[in-house]
């Protein structure tokens, strides 16, 4: 799995590091999204893909092929 | 009412789920049954006719035209396609029948299922008169973002009707492209209700030094009509506002004519138990639902963004016969100017204040609402990530 993340859509909600913490974090100064881990291994799919879905912003993208 | 066993018997046979709104809070209710391992049947019937798409960049970046309306979309067609459900887009339910689980549609169609799940949100309330007006705006759908955008220009004199979380956004973005921009309510402060005195009185200055002309504290009496188009607001005090367009956003109502007959008790907003059941088989998720929130041991009815897609986790898991109480951290956020306000739980006039983090002259704090020995509310003004980290500081988190 690979995630991308849009930081120009993000509204700093901090949906996902609330749902995958190990995955995504929020800049200091203004909360925007940072992706700590781009492949996330297997025991973080479902938390990552949960991230995904609860964004408010749809600034989370996954491709799950491999 | 029905007991959460209802819902979880009815649940663990569903083998089919229709849901009515094809916005934030149905799309998320497909979504999140799908996640959840659901392969059944899924209608999702929708009275708009476009692909389901997101109404906060509305007032923000489709109305200022930073963003094309496409890029608003919920998800792209691919995505949709493998949610592998039925989406019946420009058909509106005209009504239920909840004993069955039966909805007609406007296309004279009748659809049934297991499961309902009603999201079918707000509409905005008009100004009383004030139909077929040129120039005056609501705004909750593409199609108002995109006639409001059309009317904004440097020329133009725009007066926002309505003080709340929307219209002061609405002011804040077509700030940069209208010269005038007034902002008129009730309050003594845009978002009183919503952030509190302290955070509210900022917010007035962010947007009185942003140019915007604001006319705290005065009722609206009627607007002025030359010639079928709208020329000026005037207020109760008898001055009139010269305009050359009109945004009234004064509230709005549940969306919930369609469900008179249905059985279903219906009170600003389709009353629901601790789980979002309405009755046996029938939900109701996103900004038309009111249920009984046991953290805060109340009924709570949110128009808010999170929370179409949290609860519909939440509908999803219990249709599937997970019987979860619903009992969120209420939040929301809005970009005005160059401030981005984040609030969790629910602030009031009467909270103690005390800012915790940053400085409001620096322009960045949180702020922590306490109420009776509890936290009630933690608002965020530029810091979101602080904010957020203190979510689990209010009380019933
Ligand atoms: C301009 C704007 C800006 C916003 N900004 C923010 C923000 O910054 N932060 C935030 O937290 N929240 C914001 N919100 C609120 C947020 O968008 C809503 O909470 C969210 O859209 C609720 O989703 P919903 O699916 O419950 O309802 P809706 O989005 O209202 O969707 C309901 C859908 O049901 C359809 N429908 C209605 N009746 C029928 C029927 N009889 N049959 C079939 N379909 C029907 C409607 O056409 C609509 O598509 C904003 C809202 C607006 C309008
Ligand atoms: S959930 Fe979405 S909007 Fe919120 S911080 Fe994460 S990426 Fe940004």
């Amino acid at each position: 799995m690979k995630v991308t993340v849009y930081e120009d859509k993000c509204c700093g909600a901090g949906s996902c590091v609330m749902a995958a913490p190990d995955v995504f974090d929020q800049r200091d100064e203004d909360g925007i999204v940072v992706l700590l881990e781009e492949s996330p291994g297997e025991d973080q799919f479902d938390a990552v893909r949960e991230a995904a879905s609860i964004c408010p912003a749809l600034a989370i993208e996954l491709s799950e092929a491999k | 009412m029905n007991g959460p066993a209802n819902g979880a018997g009815s649940a663990n046979r569903s083998r089919s789920v229709l849901v009515v709104g094809a916005s934030a809070a149905g799309l998320a209710t497909a979504e999140a049954l799908r996640r959840k391992g659901f392969d059944g049947r899924v209608t999702l019937l929708g009275a708009e006719s476009h692909l389901p798409y997101d109404r906060p960049p509305l007032s923000k970046q489709v109305l200022s035209g930073d963003w094309e309306p496409e890029r608003a979309r919920l998800r792209p067609e691919a995505m949709l396609a493998d949610l592998d459900i039925e989406l019946a887009l420009g058909e509106a339910a005209v009504s239920l029948d909840a004993a069955n689980r039966r909805v007609k549609t406007e296309h004279g169609r009748e659809l049934s299922a297991d499961a309902i799940v009603i999201a079918t949100g707000i509409r905005p309330r008009a100004f009383p008169g004030t139909a077929g007006i040129a120039g005056v705006h609501l705004l909750r759908t593409l199609e108002d973002a995109l006639r409001l955008q059309s009317e904004l220009s440097e020329s133009c004199r725009l007066v926002v009707v309505g003080d709340g979380v929307l219209g002061a956004e609405i002011a804040a973005t077509s700030k940069r492209l209208c010269a005038g921009v007034t902002l008129v309510g009730p309050q003594a402060a845009p978002m009183e209700l919503q952030l509190g005195g302290e955070v509210a009185k900022a917010l007035a200055a962010l947007h009185v030094e942003q140019g915007v002309d604001l006319r705290p504290g005065v009722g609206v009496d009627g607007l002025v009509e030359t010639g079928g188009r709208v020329s000026g607001v005037r207020l109760e005090s008898g001055e009139v506002l010269p305009a050359d367009a009109v945004v009234v956003s004064i509230g709005s109502t549940p969306v919930t004519e369609w469900l008179a007959g249905s059985g279903l008790r219906v009170e600003n907003g389709v009353v629901c138990d601790s789980q979002c059941l309405a009755a046996e088989g029938i939900w109701a998720v996103g900004d038309v639902a009111r249920w009984d929130h046991v953290g805060l041991g109340r009924s709570l009815r949110l128009e808010n963004r999170t929370n179409a897609t949290e609860q519909a986790g939440v509908v999803a898991a219990n249709i599937l016969g997970e019987a979860a109480p619903y009992a969120p951290v209420p939040y929301f956020w809005t970009d005005q100017f160059n401030v981005k306000i984040q609030v969790y739980g629910l602030p009031s006039a009467h909270a103690a204040t005390e800012v915790v983090e940053g400085d409001p002259a620096d322009g960045r704090f949180v702020l922590r609402c306490t109420e009776n020995g509890r936290v009630s509310a933690v608002i965020g003004w530029n810091m979101p990530k602080q904010a957020r980290l203190r979510r689990a500081e209010v009380f019933y988190a």
